[in-house]
């Protein structure tokens, strides 16, 4: 075997084993910034979410956070229901030692906004009345959750 | 906080397909190694080499059916970059037994890495759940010490080479390498418990927040037991892993840089004791300061003789290499074991050591990316831990061979001989696929998104 050959031979091998390390890149690639190829399909097909139409007049669109540290915050609406809580996947992340978390969630149903208590400790206000049962929210009523006030604005 | 649109969660593909591929390539790879080093050596291509190459590829083959079947939504990469850097260090062993070294056998690896697949496929079918590790904390951690505190007693514990880490049970084998995995899984399990009483408890001085004295016992016990280790079975290697891996989960668990500070200081006065103290301990510090001197190159024992001549192998390969079975592998002592990247740093050259690294890079990347999306905390923590346990034994060896650090005797993770270590490492990794299974597994579907009550799908 002549010396050239095996000089080729090595050279091969060692851009084959770069050419592993950077095809396993590109598969993490798409791991970071979504496949381009086809998603994977759920194992069931599923109802796809509904396509948003505009909210009708009369509908609230924001969510706005009236009082407490993250006064200020706006957070669209759209057809996704919202969680309000001090865990780190809630919607809405409080940092609030009175806020449970997972407190409440916010959700859309028939056009209009309805909040539910998710079992918190400390409860769930809307204006006055502690919220006991799932009850619909009308606009620019005040939600207490903790510290922390919102209310639903077009 | 920010405003939230309604962009769909991006689903997690399962990519069997490029997890397929990438094992026929690392499988590929190994049999063109494998090739090389028979052209290399005696100009012919190995006659086993068929045989050997569908050996390999149906051992995976065989563990990527089970990974297949038993957690389908594993990371993708984590196999075929493990059955590289495996088959790189069996083509490796091969070829360093070709050349005439005593010990190293081939065989013996090959049969050492078809246990550590079916090692793989038993954790990955047993263990549904790894959560189920949670429960047994304590357990794994009566059990690690356990394993860690075997080589010393009389009988079963047998001295090799000056350290005390083998026990013979009709075989040789270093309970010490799955003391470490029990040991993380204790480290996580703990952490999980306490890591808001040891990340919130404490007084602030100065810049530090410094904890209290009762939450830095078992910061003071693990690093006992990894002096005990040290003194005990003279395997300094275990010990500085074992420690350092503790501290990283500390810091993991609690963000606390104070905890990092005093594992640094813990370590450092725990060296330099054992320095003063202990003669090989100090004569591993003078190998490596000096190893150059001939004082040292031509000592009887403790010389740095084969830390010179891995580095010497390791600057004849140059950049490009000598190529595989081109080298002198026999001229280091050990060629096949703890200096295994020096020999392949002399047929592969810089080149191929940065490609093997950053398989390794790529393989600790997969545990975090895993360990970052794992959804509980135990997952997050052991995911983590495991990666690093990895990443830092890598870092070990492989600073000890091109004498960054000083040397300690650990092996190069799958690349090394040794089946205790090749039969943990692979439980580590069936670990971290059923952890990243999990982690990837898409959540629970409505399966229908009307009414107050949501039926979920599991």
């Amino acid at each position: 075997m002549s010396e050239l050959t095996l000089l080729l031979i090595r050279l091969a091998f060692l851009a084959l084993l770069w050419f592993f390390v950077i095809a396993a890149v590109g598969v993490i690639r798409t791991d970071l910034f979504g496949a381009r190829t086809a998603p994977a399909p759920a194992r069931k097909p599923v109802k796809q979410a509904r396509p948003v139409s505009k909210p009708k007049k009369g509908e609230p669109r924001q969510l706005i956070v009236t009082g407490g540290p993250l006064q200020g915050t706006i957070i669209n609406l759209s057809e996704t229901p919202i969680t309000i809580g001090r865990a780190n996947d809630a919607t809405l992340v409080l940092s609030d030692d009175y806020a449970s978390s997972r407190h409440a969630r916010l959700f859309p149903q028939d056009g209009q906004w309805i909040v539910e208590d998710l079992g918190s400790t400390n409860g769930t206000y809307l204006e006055r009345s502690k919220v006991t049962r799932p009850t619909p929210v009308p606009l620019g009523v005040p939600i207490r959750i903790g510290k922390t006030v919102i209310e639903l604005r077009k | 906080m920010s405003a939230v649109d309604v962009t769909p969660v991006p689903m997690t593909a399962k990519r069997r397909g490029a997890q397929l591929g990438m094992l026929a390539f690392a499988v590929l790879i190994v049999m063109g190694a494998y090739a090389s080093v028979g052209l290399g050596i005696n100009d012919k291509i190995p006659s086993g080499m068929l045989g050997y190459g569908l050996g390999l590829g149906g051992l995976m083959l065989a563990a990527y059916l089970v990974l297949a079947k038993f957690a389908p939504w594993a990371d993708p990469l984590l196999l075929p970059l493990v059955t590289l850097v495996n088959g790189i260090g069996l083509v490796m062993i091969y070829r360093i037994e070709l050349a005439g070294a005593k010990d190293a056998s081939a065989a013996s690896q090959l049969m050492w890495t078809a246990l550590g697949v079916v090692m793989f496929s038993a954790t990955l079918i047993v263990l549904k759940d790894h959560r189920a590790l949670q429960r047994l904390t304590y357990t794994a951690g009566f059990v690690g010490v356990g394993l860690l505190i075997l080589p010393l007693l009389p009988f079963i514990g047998t001295e090799i080479n000056g350290s005390r880490i083998w026990i013979n049970v009709g075989f040789s084998i270093q309970p010490g390498e799955f003391a470490k995995l029990a040991l993380v899984v204790f480290f996580a399990g703990y952490l999980v418990a306490k890591r808001d009483v040891l990340a919130l408890a404490g007084r602030r001085l100065l810049f530090i927040d410094l904890p209290r004295a009762r939450d830095l016992g078992p910061v003071l016990i693990t690093w006992g037991v990894s002096i005990a280790v040290l003194v005990g079975e003279k395997d300094l290697g275990t010990s500085l892993l074992l420690f350092g891996t503790f501290i990283a989960m500390l810091y993991i668990a609690t963000q606390r840089t104070s905890w990092v500070l005093i594992g640094l200081l813990l370590f450092v006065g725990g060296a330099v004791l054992a320095g003063q103290v202990f003669s090989h301990v100090e004569a591993r510090f003078d190998g490596w300061l000096h190893a150059s001197s001939n004082d040292l190159y031509y000592r009887q024992f403790g010389s740095s003789y084969q830390l010179m001549q891995g580095l010497f192998s390791i600057g004849s390969g140059g950049i490009l290499g000598s190529g595989l079975g081109k080298g002198h592998p026999t001229l280091i002592p050990f060629s096949f074991s703890d200096f295994i990247f020096d020999t392949l740093g002399e047929e592969l050259g810089l080149t191929g050591l940065m490609a093997i690294l950053m398989v390794y890079a790529l393989i600790v990347q997969r545990g975090l990316r895993t360990s970052l999306a794992a959804r509980d905390p135990f997952s997050k923590l052991l995911a983590a831990g495991f990666s690093f346990l990895l990443a830092w034994q890598v870092f070990i060896i492989v600073g000890g061979v091109t004498r960054l650090i000083p040397l300690t005797g650990l092996v190069t993770p799958f690349m090394s001989a040794g089946g205790s270590a090749l039969l943990a490492n692979w439980i580590l990794i069936a670990l971290l696929v059923r952890m990243s299974d999990a982690a990837r597994r898409p959540p629970p579907q409505a399966i229908q998104d009307e009414g107050l009550t949501q039926v979920m799908q599991r």
